[in-house]
């Protein structure tokens, strides 16, 4: 007779551990990086080239934050590759 | 709004490698790596020309649209610049450039694949601007000092522009105008051009 009621005990306890097995398989937490799949850059903020200091190896005349100073000094310096015109 | 661009023109690239050398030497870029080179077409035939090749900051870059971890991004003069905090090496920019610029330098004794370098049209990165941090991983950054990328500005032939794509492109055609002939732009149709619109549909007939 107990040794019945202790068959029993074991297999009810492997089929509650079985059925937490399943269980934990089904609570499994999500590995997907749900942002990366949005196709956005991921990665950190970049400061504009016209929005810093210009420091002390800066080419043309422009202040921090001037972006039009910032584009006339590139155009200026691209003028630079035009031998055409510095030949005149 | 200025929009960067490099243009090469093939009549006058001598192939004196003097760009490649300026990009490496301004950028301290390590052994192996090669942000720009010369390629030669037709070596040795008449009529061979040579191509001061480099990451081109496309319109439509192919390398933003296949990186499964999202790293690229686009200024809004229109480089095209990465995050090497977030690139994992996997190579697919590589193999979906057109022009062969991602770079991968040898990370570990076994070939192990680092993280990707690429020609940032002296532009730096996602670091502050003039950093040490910057300068490590990106190279310097010389647009930030009002100046355009060393390797155009070393060309001793002017062959490679590099600046606006409007200032360059007037630059070129007055060039082609003044010689008469070389107006054919290497790679600008694939870094630049529009995508083919799809064919119009046959005339109904009836």
């Amino acid at each position: 007779m107990k040794t019945s009621k202790r068959i029993q005990a074991a297999g009810c306890a492997v089929v509650v551990a079985a059925a937490s097995l399943m269980l934990a398989g089904c609570g499994e937490k999500s590995q997907d990086l749900a942002a990366a799949k949005t196709g956005r850059y991921q990665g950190k903020a970049d400061s504009q080239p016209w929005d810093n200091d210009p420091g002390a190896f800066a080419a043309g005349n422009f202040t921090k934050g001037d972006r039009a100073g910032w584009e006339k000094a590139l155009a200026t310096r691209a003028q630079a590759q035009n031998e055409y015109g510095r030949a005149q | 709004m200025a929009r960067m661009k490099f243009l090469c023109d093939a009549e006058r690239c001598i192939e004196c490698n003097g760009c490649v050398t300026a990009c490496k030497q301004e950028h301290d870029v390590p052994w192996g790596v090669n942000r720009r080179r010369v390629v030669t077409i037709n070596d040795g035939v008449p009529g061979e020309r040579s191509i001061s090749v480099a990451c081109m900051h496309c319109s439509d870059a192919p390398c933003m649209a296949v990186c499964p971890v999202d790293c690229f991004y686009r200024t809004e003069e229109g480089v095209v610049l990465h995050d090497k905090d977030l690139c994992i090496g996997c190579g697919y920019c590589f193999y979906a450039c057109p022009f062969g610029a991602p770079q991968f330098p040898q990370a570990g004794a076994f070939g192990l694949r680092g993280k990707m370098d690429k020609c940032t049209f002296c532009a730096g990165g996602p670091e502050k601007d003039a950093s040490d941090a910057e300068f490590r991983k990106y190279g310097r950054n010389r647009l930030a000092e009002g100046k355009l990328p060393a390797c155009a500005e070393m060309c001793s032939t002017k062959a490679l522009l590099g600046g606006d794509g409007d200032v360059i492109a007037d630059i070129y055609r007055n060039r082609v105008l003044k010689r008469g002939k070389g107006s054919e732009v290497w790679g600008w149709g694939t870094a630049y051009g529009q995508p083919p619109k799809p064919a119009a549909p046959p005339p109904q007939k009836g």
